[in-house]
């Protein structure tokens, strides 16, 4: 009878009806491979920029939506990530697609002096207090280093080595490894022991804390993996964009579109990020020629869905039947749950 | 001389600054979330004050009889009507809701003002200006800016000290769920709090709009100037936002001195500094809770 | 008619429910008093009559108004005051100012801050001190003056001599007959059976959420509570 002392909740086991979904993913995955062998230039950068927005997003879900850190200030680590292309390639003429992974390696560098400042902040004043530092950053490249090319930026002139379509295929490749990776790295550090800590954190970091759990341990995680990510994309956004100018690359558009994103597609779920992220580039699309209008009216839907729908529009589909894509929900074992509902 | 006349322009500034931080001192001491529209919302106020005076010919100054109210008004709805409904969930609805907001505010000027930067002409006080010796001259509307920001953060410690609305106030900011017990409706006094926030922002917004030229997306830099002031002074301090705003303007003008695009950094690495050595600010009053 | 009647009361946290089925009266200037164990809902009734908690089923009336669906700020208006577990006085006030905003219902009545100070002669020099700066009886001793200020119908006091030393306990409840002799209803969750039952008029003992025994205080058996209050019945 030692089994039933086991009350770790385990995550959901795999059961016949995770066939489909996974047959989908396979799918679909294989669609996005070999994209460019078959769609437009168009359609390639479309999707290019849908899966950085993606990987960003699933970074600052995990942040806000499962370890409470409220962030307006990942725009630091897309900059970073953005003048570490610059220097390294220009500078220490390293191969520019090697630079995103190096970019990624920077940017979690930086990013460990900054949550020992940060995680001594709560709520409101942690996520005032990343914007801040970002903004100090994008002043300090801004105005102080005439090496990083000042208010004008600089030129990432070694990528003309490379063919424009071969410069685009590899950047979209580098885009869908980095968008799995986010995706999936957040699905199997959820479904880890630092998942479990970070359920706990959510309800009640304090509870986590007396019976045990790292909260603090398990917060830097986290927020150096949404670091490297934001890294990894500020390099792979300019190795797209070519030319890097600080306004642009620190700008707070980037923690904005994001967290709409987010918000639309439901908080706190993998899925919903990846929901957001289509309804978001169908809207951005509609609203192409209206920028003032289309800034507006993502404001409105952020606010509307914080009234109406806070779980999102992933969290509308599931009200009634539970789809779950990514399995990290926990449930008790058949006996606690049954002794819970009796009590 | 010339380092006395950029520490008095550098008080001055802070002057205004430590407005910034006064209306949203008072909504995050209570509520204990940010208004990440704070910023547009005083970038709003000048544009509202900009109309009152072209509709009804008034000058900047007077126009505040109508703002005022007006302005309480507007922040009491948007509490009692939007953010109340949200208090259960934490912090995070709030500070999207207002993330959101700002957006919308900055875009809605944009589309109604075009991105033109405009002023509100208050008439001769905006130039003129009091030799004190060879080489310092300072401006009189920043000295009246400075008169006017003693005289509400006199009046605002004497209601929160003096006035049962104003213990409610603290009381509700210390321990809201006991706050209730004692007869005080917390969604009140948060409606309450957010008009009165208000109020002051429509004054911060006219003494800006006459002191400086203004377009639809200067928003976010005063929040960042507001919320730094609060972090330098100490959340919850009202004299604690006087401290701050002088700190942040001393900082920004000397690093300015220095060269002229350290302005804004240096009030942000003083600002990061004071989080690093007190994270807490120099004179914090409010609690800390859970 | 009874002051205060609670009829049929469940109430809980979350799927779990502290209390199932209890039912009560006070009258008008009455003192009751509850007794339990821990987790038998003493806290939990008292937070759902003062409106903190909402009812899950049954009815609370005060003075023949229905108030289960009342919020706690609407019914410290109608002359329900509580004087919380744990004291929880408001940090950054002073003693006064905590005695003050106890008056912010606006009920008139005999109670003043100059009243609470010659009740409670040790806070006059603490006047001007924060309230985590006092002693814990005194401390106590705000808060039941916090609550007093409200000029309550009904007072309710949850555990007030939770932590304290015998003596100061003794001083503390040396002040009920003069907040009942005002005409207060007051209901008290006290842990001490000899002291519950020396200053009620009737006594509740309640066991896992209902109500295992009730009574007189003054014709209570002391072994038939004791039996109730550790379930031995059960």
């Amino acid at each position: 009878m030692a089994e039933s002392q086991i009350v770790t909740p385990r995550p959901y086991a795999r059961t016949s009806s995770a066939a489909l979904p996974l047959f989908a993913l396979a799918v679909i995955l294989a669609a996005l491979i070999t994209l460019p062998f078959w769609a437009t230039g168009y359609t390639q950068r479309s999707v290019l920029e849908f899966l950085y927005f993606l990987a960003l997003a699933q970074a600052w879900n995990l942040m806000a939506g499962y370890a409470g850190m409220m962030s307006i200030g990942q725009q630091a680590f897309v900059g970073i990530g953005a003048y570490g292309l610059v220097v390294m390639a220009e500078d220490l003429g390293i191969n520019p697609f090697l630079t995103v992974p190096l970019a990624a390696i920077l940017a979690v560098i930086l990013a460990v002096p900054v949550s020992w400042l940060l995680f001594r902040l709560k709520g409101a004043y942690f996520a005032v207090a990343t914007w801040v530092i970002a903004e100090t950053v994008r002043l300090t490249v801004n105005a102080n280093i005439d090496w990083l090319g000042g208010g004008r930026g600089r030129t990432v002139r070694s990528l003309g080595q490379f063919d424009r379509h071969l410069r685009e295929d590899l950047g979209y490749w580098v885009a869908l490894a980095l968008a799995i990776i986010a995706v999936f790295g957040v699905f199997f550090l959820l479904r880890s022991k630092t998942g479990l800590a970070l359920q706990a954190i959510r309800d009640t970091e304090n509870g986590a804390r007396s019976v045990g759990v790292e909260t603090r341990r398990t917060k830097r995680i986290v927020y150096l993996f949404a670091a490297a990510i934001a890294g990894a994309t500020g390099a792979l956004i300019y190795i797209v964009q070519i030319n890097v100018r600080p306004d642009a690359a620190f700008s707070i558009n980037w923690a904005a579109y994001v967290i709409f994103i987010v918000v639309i597609g439901g908080i706190g779920t993998i899925e919903g990020p990846i929901l957001g992220t289509l309804v978001f580039f169908f809207l951005r699309d509609m609203l192409a020629d209206l920028e003032a209008w289309s800034m507006l009216i993502f404001g409105l839907i952020a606010i509307m869905m914080m009234l109406f729908a806070p779980k999102g529009l992933w969290g509308l589909l599931n009200t009634h039947r539970p789809v779950l894509l990514f399995r990290t929900a926990r449930r008790l074992p058949e006996r606690f749950a049954a002794h819970k509902e009796g009590e | 001389m010339i380092a006395m006349s950029t520490m008095l322009n550098g008080v001055l500034l802070g002057g205004l600054y430590a407005l910034y931080g006064l209306g949203l001192s008072l909504t995050f001491g209570i509520m204990r979330t940010v208004n990440l529209a704070h910023g547009d919302i005083i970038v709003l106020a000048t544009y509202l004050a900009l109309i009152t005076t072209q509709v009804l010919g008034l000058t900047p100054l007077m126009s505040l009889a109508v703002l005022v109210p007006v302005m309480f008004c507007i922040g009491y709805g948007l509490q009692r009507l939007i953010l109340n409904r949200t208090l259960k969930d934490g912090m995070m609805p709030a500070v999207i809701i207002t993330f959101g907001l700002s957006f919308v505010i900055q875009n809605g000027l944009l589309l109604g003002f075009s991105a033109d930067r405009q002023v509100l002409r208050q008439g001769a006080i905006e130039t003129m200006g009091v030799t004190l010796a060879p080489g310092v001259t300072i401006g009189v509307f920043p000295i009246l800016t400075l008169a006017v920001l003693l005289v509400m953060i006199f009046a605002l410690q004497a209601f929160m000290g003096r006035t049962l609305l104003g213990r409610a106030f603290r009381a509700t900011s210390d321990d809201p769920a006991t706050a209730e017990l004692m007869g005080i409706d917390g969604k009140r006094i948060y409606g309450l709090a957010m008009g009165l926030s208000f109020a002051i922002i429509a004054v911060t917004g006219v003494v800006m709009g006459i002191r400086s030229n203004f377009s639809p997306f200067d928003g976010p830099a005063r929040l960042i100037f507001a919320f730094e002031v609060i972090i330098i002074g100490g959340m919850g301090s009202i004299y604690g936002v006087l401290a701050g705003g002088l700190i942040l303007g001393i900082a920004q003008t000397i690093g300015g001195a220095i060269n002229p695009t350290f302005f804004q950094l240096a009030g942000h690495l003083v600002t990061l500094g004071i989080l690093v050595v007190r994270p807490s600010g120099l004179f914090p009053e409010t609690i800390e809770r859970d | 008619m009874a002051l205060l009647e609670v009829e049929n009361l469940s109430a809980g946290y979350g799927l779990f429910q502290a209390l199932r089925g209890i039912s009560l009266a006070a009258e008008e200037g009455e003192t009751l008093a509850i007794v339990g164990a821990n987790g038998a809902g003493k806290t939990t009734l008292l937070r759902t009559i003062c409106g903190a908690l909402p009812a899950m089923t049954g009815r609370v009336s005060f003075d023949g108004t229905s108030i289960e669906n009342s919020s706690a700020h609407q019914l410290a208006r109608l002359g329900i005051s509580m004087v919380p577990e744990g004291r929880k006085l408001f940090p950054s006030l002073t003693v006064e100012d905590n005695l003050i905003i106890g008056s912010y219902p606006k009920r008139k009545g005999f109670w003043t801050v100059e009243r609470v100070y010659a009740l409670f002669p040790e806070l006059v020099k603490r006047r001007n001190n924060r309230g985590l700066d006092l002693s814990g009886g005194e401390q106590q001793m705000v808060a039941i003056g916090r609550a007093l200020m409200a000029n309550p119908r009904l007072l309710l006091m949850d555990e007030i001599s939770l932590g304290l030393a015998p003596i100061v306990v003794n001083q503390i409840y040396k002040s009920l007959p003069e907040i009942s002799g005002h005409g207060t209803s007051v209901v008290l969750v006290e842990q001490d059976l000899n002291r519950a039952l020396s200053v009620s008029n009737h006594v509740y003992c309640l066991l896992e959420g209902h109500v295992e025994l009730s009574g007189l205080s003054a014709q209570m058996d002391r072994q038939a509570l004791i039996d109730a209050y550790f379930g031995a019945n059960a």
